[in-house]
């Protein structure tokens, strides 16, 4: 029996807000000398009430916005009650059946092509202390509690771990280019689980149980975790093994899974609406507000790169990985266009070389690409010589561009440039290098 | 206090004579009735009693619990921050029932309190102590808190005044929370005149309660004539005693004499009330309390007392999987119709009056044994905190040598209509005049 492996994604995003989710503690926490940024609110001492962060909530529902989700009309924090150290009222304030964003989808490349990722919901909660085990002893740092979190659940859409990959790479640009968080996994401000389970190959419905992974830091980490998960569970299965619900973690030492906590203990949260908080009501004035408010996002700003500067779409991919550098890119096109220098030119320029923004503005960009059309080799002749022996020394990357990764192709390119110190026409050596790679 | 006030202001006392006339005192009347679980020594400011349930920076606060018997709080409550702004000091924290929780007084860990008119007495209860201290004048004033009754059930058993204000005009920030939605700080003191001074420098917003609204605006009523009175059958029922109903009917009948016009009104819903009440409370304070963990502050929660875990079992089963609906969503519900009995009655009347309490205070140890019996008392009290509502409990007279009061209930946000028709009955009645012979 052939199996096909089901996964769903659930994100967790701290947000770069300057004060905590329920208390005007700081929100930065991270270096910071342990309990330093705590109040009675967070630290749950009696008496002490939440008070909402607005600049929070209005960061949740702009990433609502951003994965094309509705906007709920009314919202109500709810408190999950359970026991545990670094929680120190003894529930989290989160929203469970009143979330502030509903049914939203985030389109991916899969490998026969787009791939609608469906968002169930988008919610906000409050983040909680950290532990930290020094000998035998237990020590809890509350600078991390109360932090604004924003909670993404997908629906089980995806059907392999590179479409993971690729979608949680895609939320993390999303994130920053919001502005709402750093999104830096390594860090803690971007957290991912995923539900994994099996099913036989023409099965439509979904299996009766799902395998939870959890503490994982990293997107590699993640995707052999999940490639791990799916060869054990079938290995289970053919077995005659039932699998029940069940949390793991990954142990990259060992590039194994392993058990964390069992059904068993599933727990019962008790949700009620928070007696403290007033129910919230989002007028469409807001959400208008918002609306309008949103930047132009990775997706919109590739498909108008393409158009307006005549860009491939791995260009327009490349320039638009960041935000900061996309601005950059269009401010030095504006500097370019007076000095007849191409949107083309720049892009490329930018694309092979790395740019440290600190130091470079658009206008030296065009400067330098001015001062180097002085000796610039721009005769066919030249340029096609080059790009043979570009073929000649990267093999590895030719075979790639054949198999369909258009993207080896800039690399081919980018060693022509660095083999010319950047003397080359790159335009033309791109049509002349898919020349010779396209005969 | 505005006999202090003015005393201070011509002279003819100083605030160290005034302070250590109260000192004093207290030191004499304490041991007798436990009313102070901490004490405090001062020369200046009015000397004001504060529930032990209200946070004070630097002075214990302990909820009458042992889980919290060494706990010194590291900030102060938004209305002890107000008062202090308003020269008030404070002269002890009170005693109550442990986390609030009681009718009598009798659940604190540290002893009950007794009833300044008769030591063998309950002096009601959650507010016990403060009850007890501004009958006995071992303080100006007093702040209590209100979840079901305990603010006016206390200060009725013992003869003061005792106001709830409506809910959210004061911030409860820095009040440890019993149950979020339905906890109220309000002033105890001798006169209505008190209260209101009181009411007005705890009221408002200080952007950590997130549910207080801005201060309603007091409009003075002038005159009582021509106001309705709204008089429920629900509240003359079966269980209230017929020496507290003789005093009561008589102090409405005053109101009626003094030109009040009385109107029938009708509460159906009454009968759910303490149902509803406890399975309401006990949930959001099963929730409130998980916060005292034993990690970070206070002591483990076996300490907890009887009551406390029996509400916290009660609260927590009633939030549980497979029983949120029947009873946590279905009391929500009947809330709601409470709320609207309410609403219909006020369109007929102005305010509503009828008894604190079915009795007057009980012997101390005798319901102690009887947890549902002691719930039973809060009956006439606890629909108010449902709906959100202010209620007033004035001095209204005696039944067996013991206070009883009158409760006056009004509509949302209108405190001020309340506190006036307080004020009234008082001026023109001698019960404020009488002290307890202790």
């Amino acid at each position: 029996m052939n199996y096909k492996v089901v996964i769903g994604l659930e994100i967790h995003v701290e947000l770069n807000t300057s004060s905590k989710m329920f208390c005007r503690c700081s929100a930065s926490y991270f270096g910071e000398k342990p309990n330093t940024h705590t109040c009675p609110v967070c630290l749950g001492l009696p008496g002490a009430l939440p008070y909402s962060n607005q600049k929070a909530i209005e960061d949740c529902l702009k990433i609502g916005l951003a994965l094309n989700c509705s906007l709920a009309d009314f919202a109500l924090f709810e408190r999950k009650n359970y026991f545990y150290p670094d929680l120190p009222k003894g529930y989290q304030i989160s929203q469970y059946r009143w979330p502030m964003c509903l049914n939203g989808q985030v389109e991916i490349l899969g490998k026969n092509g787009p791939i609608k990722i469906r968002i169930r919901r988008v919610h906000q909660e409050e983040d909680t202390g950290k532990l930290f085990h020094i000998d035998n002893q237990t020590a809890i740092d509350f600078n991390r509690s109360g932090v604004p979190l924003v909670e993404i659940v997908t629906e089980p859409d995806f059907t392999d771990s590179e479409q993971v990959r690729d979608f949680a790479r895609k939320m993390q640009q999303i994130f920053r280019y919001l502005g709402v968080s750093n999104a830096d996994m390594e860090r803690g401000d971007m957290r991912l689980e995923a539900n994994v389970s099996v099913r036989p190959e023409n099965q439509k419905a979904l299996p009766p149980y799902r395998v939870e992974l959890k503490n994982i830091n990293s997107f590699r980490f993640m995707v052999s975790a999940i490639e791990y998960e799916k060869i054990r569970q079938i290995k289970e299965l053919e077995q005659g093994k039932a699998l029940t619900d069940e949390t793991r973690g990954w142990d990259e030492d060992k590039k194994i899974t392993f058990s964390q906590r069992s059904k068993e203990e599933a727990k019962d949260y008790r949700y009620f609406p928070d007696p403290d908080l007033p129910p919230q009501v989002f007028a469409q004035d807001l959400k208008n507000k918002l609306g309008q408010g949103m930047p132009e996002l990775p997706k919109a700003k590739i498909e108008r790169f393409s158009k307006e500067f005549d860009l491939s779409q791995y260009q327009a991919e490349a320039l638009t990985d960041t935000r900061e550098l996309a601005d950059f890119f269009e401010s030095a096109v504006k500097q370019g266009e007076q000095e007849k220098v191409s949107a083309k030119e720049i892009a490329n320029y930018l694309i092979n070389q790395k740019i440290d923004f600190q130091v470079i503005t658009p206008k030296d960009v065009v400067a330098q690409l001015l001062e180097r059309r002085q000796d610039v080799i721009e005769s066919d002749e030249e340029i096609t010589k080059l790009a043979q022996e570009a073929i000649l020394k990267n093999l590895q990357a030719v075979e790639d561009y054949k198999k369909g990764k258009l993207a080896s192709l800039g690399a081919i390119l980018g060693f022509m440039m660095r083999e010319t110190a950047g003397k080359l026409d790159a335009v033309k050596a791109q049509v002349i290098l898919e020349k010779l790679l396209n005969p | 206090m505005q006999e202090t006030l003015e005393a201070l202001q011509k002279g003819i006392i100083s605030e160290q004579e005034l302070n250590q006339a109260y000192q004093d005192r207290v030191s004499i009347l304490n041991p007798k009735l436990n009313a102070y679980l901490t004490i405090c020594e001062g020369h200046s400011g009015i000397p004001a009693g504060i529930k032990d349930i209200i946070l004070t920076k630097g002075i214990k606060t302990t909820a009458a619990s042992k889980i919290l018997d060494d706990f010194i709080p590291p900030y102060s409550a938004t209305v002890i921050e107000k008062l202090l702004k308003q020269n008030i000091r404070v002269i002890g924290k009170t005693n109550c029932d442990e986390f609030a929780l009681g009718s009598s007084g009798e659940n604190s860990a540290f002893g009950p309190t007794r009833n300044p008119w008769d030591v063998t007495k309950v002096p009601g209860g959650s507010s016990s102590g403060s009850a007890a201290a501004v009958s006995a004048d071992m303080c100006v004033f007093a702040l209590g808190t209100d979840t079901g009754g305990s603010i006016r059930q206390p200060a009725a058993l013992s003869g003061i005044v005792g106001f709830k204000p409506s809910y959210g005009r004061v911030s409860r920030y820095g009040a440890i929370s019993v149950a979020s939605s339905l906890d109220q700080i309000g002033p105890m003191t001798k006169s209505v005149a008190d209260a209101r001074l009181v009411l007005d420098w705890i009221s408002g917003g200080d952007n950590y309660d997130s549910n207080v609204w801005v201060k309603s605006p007091a409009k003075t009523l002038a005159t009582i004539k021509g106001l309705k009175i709204g008089i429920a059958g629900e509240y003359f029922s079966q269980g209230l005693d017929a020496g507290v109903e003789k005093v009561v009917k008589q102090a409405i009948k005053k109101l009626e004499e003094m030109g009040a016009e009385i109107v029938d009104i009708s509460l159906p819903h009454t009968e759910c009330a303490v149902e509803t009440y406890y399975i309401i409370m006990s949930s959001e304070l099963s929730s409130n309390l998980a916060r005292f963990d034993g990690i970070r502050f206070g002591k483990a929660r076996e300490l907890f007392g009887p009551e406390v875990k029996r509400r916290i079992m009660l609260g927590t089963f009633a939030l549980s999987s497979g029983f949120y609906e029947d009873y946590f969503i279905k009391a929500a519900k009947v809330r709601s119709l409470i709320k609207k009995d309410f609403e219909k009655a006020f369109e007929k009347c102005d305010v509503i009056a009828g008894p604190v309490s079915p009795t007057v205070g009980w012997n101390l140890g005798e319901k102690t044994n009887n947890p549902l019996q002691m719930y039973l008392s809060d009956i006439y009290t606890i629909p108010a905190n449902l709906a959100g509502i202010p209620g007033l409990s004035v001095p209204c007279g005696f039944s067996q040598d013991l206070p009883v009061g009158l409760q006056i209930l009004g509509k949302y946000l209108d405190d001020e209509t309340v506190l006036r028709v307080g004020e009234i009955y008082q001026e023109a009645t001698v019960w404020r005049k009488e002290k307890p012979k202790i």
